[in-house]
């Protein structure tokens, strides 16, 4: 194993041994539990198409993922400068990169875990309505993308600052920025206005996801947002790592 | 196997340190003495590679901090002022995490472990989460962490910093412990840390060395004479004729008689001089008293302390 898996390691199971895990894994699922409720089991719901309520579903699920991310990410970085561990890792002969993504993997795998335990609720549409397995798989591959992004700006707001405070401002900051852009378009002329479509990362590429269709481009957009913002958090554990 | 050449560090433009140049031997254990504030950390961080000089350059057994940093980051180990620990995780896991970070196999932490634990005496608390530590065993967890790669080069930023009078005496057991199988390199702005556990000093003052070499030769430096205190019983010739006596002697440079003068006070009957020498003349002075018939009751070296030889040379620094 190398040193990403080795910080891979750490930072998964501290998410398990330190109450922020819990404290976001118990208000995601309760506020998913009672979105979909108030979506898919009130009064009159039957009415909709059992794909139309799970489309619901993924995107109300994409809201607290962003959410989930972006706490998940705050303390990735800030924290270990905030205790001093930051200089453990910095006089150890591991890479930024390695670092970055350790831990960026780390808490990409726990809000995957936290998104699996809504599986349930997809399941009860599938027993009781009809549904494609293939809108199911690609609703959560969607989530994946869209909270890896988020993930990824989250690192980058956590490395800038030994504050989790400022981590969050710059976090929530970018990422109300991207999902404003879809808003941005609808206001702007050609070519800008497709210029900051294309930039939106949730109306414009998760909603092909949440209707069960994979997008290349959508998956090339997120792949791309989240290798930007880990490139820019490894350069800025680079530059602070000699400071 | 430690080489630092015109090395400096600034913060914007205040300058923290140098320039500095020094050599370390491999087995030597050296000090860094210096009031807060001169540099002692920064020096310390570069050359642990968490820290870029701003000019000059520092090699680790032959690698340069900043062609080859990972290297030389394998052949330390470097305990902060502040152990670098995470409280979440149990000791033992928090060492066998630090060892893989530092490139060992977890085969090779498992079989190192054991002697790590036992040399810092950690196994009692080795199933415990860090946080739950007291200072000592946090400390002790900053030792265990920073040799558990066996490195080269141990450096120990203020290793006593915050501990009380019993665990300072055992940290400094387990300095003397690990002299002999690292190359040590400590900080401290307490003198007697440094100087019960270290062979060479060095003295910082506003981010240069304002002096360097064991205790003897810095005490030296600004000791050119040997200053001992003797207390006798006068034979009937006086105290005055024993002063006169001791005067005489070769190598002594001034005598004084102490007392009312310098508020101490002579038992009845006894008369206590404090002696100048150009060298030690406990000998000599001891040998003329005796054959003239004066008691010698006590016969000390009075040499003065090393926390004003320290301060001495932070005043030569100065001016």
């Amino acid at each position: 194993m190398g040193a990403t898996g080795i910080i891979f390691q750490r930072e998964f199971n501290t998410y398990l041994r330190l109450p922020i895990g819990y404290i976001v894994g118990a208000v995601v699922l309760f506020l998913d539990g009672v979105l979909f409720w108030a979506v898919a089991l009130r009064p009159g719901a039957g009415e909709f198409l059992s794909g139309t309520v799970l489309g619901v579903f993924f995107y109300l699920a994409s809201g607290m993922t962003t959410i989930a991310a972006v706490v998940l990410s705050l303390r990735l970085v800030a924290e270990e400068r905030q205790t001093g561990t930051q200089l453990l890792l910095d006089t150890s002969p591991v890479r930024d990169r390695e670092i970055v993504l350790g831990k960026f993997l780390a808490a990409l795998a726990f809000l995957s875990l936290l998104n699996a335990a809504t599986i349930y609720m997809p399941l009860l549409i599938l027993v009781n309505g009809k549904i494609a397995i293939g809108q199911i798989v690609a609703g959560y591959a969607g989530l994946t993308l869209l909270g890896g992004a988020v993930l990824a700006i989250g690192l980058f707001g956590s490395a800038l600052s030994r504050s989790q405070l400022v981590a969050a401002v710059v976090t929530s900051v970018i990422t109300a920025m991207f999902y404003l852009f879809w808003q941005l378009s609808e206001v702007v002329e050609y070519p800008l206005s497709n210029f900051f479509a294309a930039l939106a990362i949730h109306e414009r590429h998760f909603v092909g996801f949440q209707q069960g269709i994979f997008h290349l481009r959508d998956i090339v957009y997120y792949l791309s947002l989240t290798w930007f913002f880990l490139y820019l958090a490894t350069r800025v554990m680079e530059a602070k790592r000699w400071e | 196997m430690v080489e630092l050449t015109e090395v400096t560090r600034y913060y914007g433009p205040k300058r923290a340190l140098g320039p500095v140049s020094f050599e370390i031997e491999k087995g030597d254990t050296v000090g860094i003495l210096g009031l807060n504030g001169v540099g002692k950390t920064t020096l310390l961080r570069i050359l642990a590679c968490g820290l870029r000089p701003s000019s000059g350059s520092v090699s680790i057994d032959g690698h340069d901090v900043l062609d080859n940093p990972h290297e030389v980051r394998k052949r330390v180990g470097y305990l902060p002022e502040v152990p670098p620990v995470y409280g979440d995780m149990t000791v033992k896991d928090y060492l066998a995490f630090v060892g893989r970070l530092k490139g060992m196999t977890a085969e090779a932490v498992s079989e190192r472990m054991p002697a790590v634990e036992e040399c810092t005496r950690i196994t009692e608390v080795r199933d415990m989460p860090a946080r739950h530590l007291s200072q000592g065993y946090r400390q002790r967890v900053g030792v265990a962490q920073a040799i558990i790669h066996e490195p080269d080069l141990l450096i120990m930023d203020e290793p006593t910093h915050d501990l009380d009078p019993v665990q300072i005496v055992e940290m400094r057991a387990m300095i003397r412990a690990l002299k002999e199988s690292h190359t040590i390199l400590i900080s401290s702005h307490i003198l007697p840390e440094i100087s019960q556990t270290c062979d060479r000093l060095l003295i910082l003052d506003d981010g240069r060395i304002v002096a360097s070499g064991s205790e003897a030769q810095l005490e030296e430096r600004l000791l050119l004479s040997r200053r001992i205190r003797v207390t006798v019983r006068p034979a009937a010739t006086g105290a005055t004729a024993a002063r006169a006596l001791i005067a005489g002697v070769p190598g002594v440079k001034t005598v004084d008689r102490t007392g009312a003068a310098d508020g101490t006070t002579e038992e009845p009957g006894t008369a206590t001089f404090r002696i100048e020498g150009e060298a030690d003349v406990r000998a000599e002075v001891c040998r003329a008293l005796v054959e003239a018939g004066h008691d010698v009751i006590t016969l000390t070296r009075a040499e003065r302390q090393l926390e004003r030889v320290f301060v001495g040379l932070v005043a030569e620094g100065t001016n």
